[in-house]
């Protein structure tokens, strides 16, 4: 047996009538708890990425007791900084017809219509509160002669709606949520514990009322209770082992919290982006991004003929084909990044694909410097070509880049309702780690948008309604003590086994298989062989692990081993999700769902709900409780970008 | 391809340490140095012994998770570069490569190649951020900025907050990480109404932290990855003492 079905989830607490209105009525309906009472309240945030940054920030701001967790040595390196290209939002600063329906409109279609209405509205209607936030924490935007913010366009979209800071958007943004964090911290009202990794979730009386920690440094197992525990701890798509995630990013905290309870929503919902640095040898750590902007002025093409291996500057315009363009005239080079990354993959599947192993295509910037000079494109994308050459050792302003696609994103992540809530109360979810806005694709410069809406303005405004509960009264000491013991035994177990495989080399075989048979493309046999290896693989893993050293003492190959474990069973509910949604959607295509033409097909009569899963056991079926997404103000149609 | 490096071991705060000699082969040209060590730290592993120790996450140079002493130059050879964006198409097999921890009184040495730099987030809290709170900003629009403005300011928030300028400085300074806070923020207008006090708060953390003074070697922006200017430490000290002449 697969799965087992569950109850359907029947409230979101989304509120009534008008979208337009809703969130409105939210913020007025939710409880306020007064200002003497949140100096006694204590929230614990987990992840200082930007939508962890922001919250723990604005949550110090209003006069909670904030303690604030990440595994790296500063919050400031949060995954977050790596962004490139920018952030959305619809001012309308460029004129060109850009409004709060539209940013709704595109952000639900680009999510192939498997993301909520009422999440969505409120997530186009807070974009432009975040501008100004950040334009007045000093964030470096990009400015026209004027002195006025420039923008620029995003795939998915037909307006200039895109905000940046050169090729360093996330940084600037992070670098602003951190430095009002570190105000707060300065403040008192904000403790700050980094290299400090969460691994596991206090439950008491049913209410999330701390976590259980591991300091990076001496070791030593802790627990820090709270009166409520927001996770902000990013995507899982280092399940995959090579993607664009920075080394670190893990599952782990939103894993253990599924584990105590919290549901998973639409797991297999990943998302691989088409333009990355092709891999290069077999001991490659990780995948580079090259920013979806390129695409504004980049062309993407590959030689007409297969197994053409002429150098590109020999092939004759009339023998290229810039298949983005042809295929889809009206978005051309800046179609969505599910549709770009399978058209790569197609090309190269036809034998049609460049450099070493033909796993790679042209994203070419001639025409743009014939036209625009190469100072222009210098100053639009300097910094991406200078990171380009030092890593592949070739001039993109001489030769055209060699990208393919890589993971990048998970859309999937715990369930929230509206107001953020998990299934297990006081258990906030934001940002990446939740699942909530994106549907089945997110949009380029929609991630940033998100986790500081999240932070900076949902989770404020909601928070106050659940504590206004409390006081929820003592923590019981056998939840913490039982929490202890289980993270002090799981560390000793991983040193114990003293076997003969590091926890790297798991990791890589996991990736490898879940690249083959739930990446880019799945298939009905290739997820059963997949539900056959990854159960064989984690029994491995737990005889045959070497983790050398203590769990007194800073041990890297300890924590790595710890991330594996629960990327080898939560790799396991991606595939059971991928497998259940026979249609194609989005970043999830379905080899037995694609139109004549080979786009996704999606089933909107059987699969337009959220697949939110209950855990029931390692190993065991999991439990699915399906959520019916309900469309007012769009009509689900086929996606098209033609 | 085989390469000989010397690895600076340590096993604790406490503990002393010493630079261990290790040989690793199968090292091509298009692996990044710090896959180079990923494959000495597998071997370590299966032979029984403990990984060596280091700092890293994106490892695409934005993190400033990443950064050790190579041949004795912060982030090794390659001008503007982090460690983890050195290939090892950069090194020469004959010569080893020494490979050594980021030095400095504040940057208490953790366990081999890691450090401790949380001293720098002390820097920022006493004062590199602009007071506001969510929810209170005016239109973005309502306050044009000047390009060349924002250029400068942009500039100099490229920082990473990696440490490198911190480690090659003989005197231990960290005035190139604190002035390049300062510029950003003491360039755009909404950053003028603490511009002299942030200055002046930053300034005096870094002296009680122990980082050391500044004598314009420029070692720092040597080896800045980000290439953070010096001018920026003149506009600090510029602005440190309108504070110092401002609070009479």
């Amino acid at each position: 047996m697969l799965y087992r079905d569950g109850d359907p989830i029947a409230d979101t607490r989304a509120p009534e009538g008008p979208l337009e209105t809703r969130w409105e009525r939210r913020r007025f309906s939710a409880r306020l708890v007064n200002p003497a009472n949140r100096r006694k309240l204590t929230i614990a945030v987990v992840g200082t990425g930007l939508a962890g940054g922001s919250a723990a920030a604005t949550l110090g701001e209003l006069g909670y007791n904030v303690l604030s967790f990440c595994y790296q040595d500063s919050p400031r390196r949060a995954h977050s900084i790596a962004a490139q290209g920018g952030i959305n939002a619809a001012k309308n600063y460029a004129g060109d017809g850009d409004s709060v329906h539209r940013l709704f409109h595109d952000t639900i279609k680009g999510g192939d219509f498997r993301s909520r209405e009422s999440n969505v509205h409120r997530l186009a209607e807070v974009s432009t509160s975040i501008i100004d936030q950040c334009v007045a924490q000093g964030v470096p935007f990009a400015r026209e002669y004027g002195g006025l913010l420039d923008t620029r366009s995003f795939g998915g979209a037909q307006v200039s709606r895109t905000f940046y800071a050169r090729g360093q958007t996330g940084q600037q943004l992070l670098l602003g949520a951190y430095q009002a964090l570190a105000r707060q911290v300065h403040a008192g009202s904000v403790r700050s514990f980094p290299r400090t990794e969460m691994l596991d979730l206090v439950v008491s009386d049913g209410r999330a009322r701390g976590v259980v920690v591991r300091d990076l440094v001496t070791g030593e197992v802790t627990t820090h209770l709270a009166d409520a525990v927001v996770l902000a701890t990013g995507g899982y798509g280092n399940v995959f082992h090579l993607s664009t995630n920075a080394k670190g990013c893990n599952t782990t905290a939103i894993w253990r919290a599924h584990k105590r309870g919290a549901l998973f929503a639409n797991p297999c919902y990943t998302q691989i982006h088409p333009t990355c640095i092709p891999v290069s040898g077999d001991h490659q750590s990780k995948l580079t991004l090259m920013s979806e902007s390129l695409r504004n002025d980049g062309r993407v093409w590959v030689p007409v003929e297969a197994g053409d291996s002429r150098p590109p500057d020999q092939v004759p315009e009339s023998e290229r084909d810039y298949y983005l363009e042809r295929i889809y005239p009206s978005f051309g080079n800046l179609v969505p990044r599910d549709i770009a990354s399978r058209a790569a993959k197609a090309v190269c599947d036809a034998g049609r694909g460049v450099g070493p192993g033909g796993l790679g295509v042209y994203l070419d910037f001639a025409d743009a410097i014939a036209r625009l000079g190469r100072d222009t494109v210098a100053a639009r994308y300097g910094n991406l070509f200078e990171m380009y050459q030092r890593i592949t050792d070739e001039d993109p302003y001489q030769v055209p880049m060699r990208i393919y696609p890589a993971v990048h994103y998970t859309m999937g992540g715990l369930w929230v309702d509206y107001d953020l809530r998990s299934t297990i109360p006081g258990l906030f979810v934001i940002g990446e780690a939740n699942f909530s806005d994106h549907g089945a694709n997110r949009l380029g410069a929609s991630a940033l948008m998100q986790g500081l809406a999240d932070g900076y303005f949902v989770l404020p405004a909601v928070i106050g309604d659940y504590l206004a509960d409390g006081p929820f009264g003592p923590v019981d000491p056998n939840a913490v003590d039982e929490a202890e013991d289980g993270v002090r035994e799981l560390v000793s177990t991983l040193l114990t086994i003293k076997g003969d495989r590091t926890p790297e080399s798991f990791h890589r075989e996991l990736g490898r298989l879940m690249w083959d048979l739930c990446g880019m493309e799945r298939s009905e046999d290739g997820l059963r062989k997949a539900l056959e290896r990854i159960p064989s693989l984690r029994e491995e893993f737990w005889r045959r692990l070497k983790v050398t050293g203590t769990g007194g003492e800073l041990n890297q190959a300890l924590e790595k081993a710890g991330r594996v474990a629960d990327f080898l069973e939560l790799a396991e509910l991606m595939c059971v999700d991928a497998l259940h949604r026979s249609e194609s959607c989005g970043g999830h295509f379905r080899v037995e769902s694609q139109t004549a033409e080979g786009d996704a097909r999606r089933d909107d009569d059987r699969f337009s709900y959220v697949a939110a899963w209950e855990f029931t056991g390692v190993g065991e079926p999991p439990m699915l409780h399906r959520e019916q997404l309900h469309f007012e103000a769009v009509r689900p149609t086929v996606r098209s970008y033609k | 391809m085989r390469y000989r490096v010397r690895v600076w071991r340590q096993t604790g705060p406490t503990a002393k340490g010493q630079l261990v000699d290790y040989e690793i082969d199968g090292v091509t040209a298009e692996m990044s140095f710090l896959e180079m060590l990923d494959v000495l730290n597998e071997r370590l592993q299966l032979e029984g012994d403990d990984p060596v120790a280091f700092d890293h996450d994106c490892r695409e140079g934005i993190c400033g998770a990443c950064g050790v002493m190579i041949d004795g130059v912060a982030h090794g050879p390659g001008k503007a570069t982090t460690t983890c964006q050195l290939h090892m198409r950069q090194f020469d097999p004959a010569d080893p490569i020494v490979v050594e921890p980021w030095r400095a009184a504040p940057f208490p040495v953790l366990r081999d190649l890691v450090v401790d730099r949380t001293a720098l987030d002390r820097v920022i809290e006493a004062g590199g951020y602009i007071s506001t709170r969510a929810g209170a900003a005016p239109d973005a629009h309502a306050l044009p900025v000047p390009k060349p403005d924002a250029d400068t300011a942009f500039e100099a928030a490229a920082c990473i907050g990696c440490g490198a300028c911190v480690a090659a400085c003989p005197n231990g300074s960290s005035m190139l990480f604190t002035a390049a806070k300062a510029t950003h923020l003491g360039v755009l207008p909404q950053g003028q109404p603490e511009r002299y006090t942030r200055a002046r708060d930053m300034v005096e953390t870094q002296d009680d932290l122990g980082f050391g003074g500044c004598t314009l070697t420029g070692e720092c922006t040597a080896v800045c990855p980000k290439g953070i200017p010096l001018s920026t430490i003149s506009r600090l000290n510029h602005d440190v003492l309108s504070a110092v002449l401002r609070s009479g």
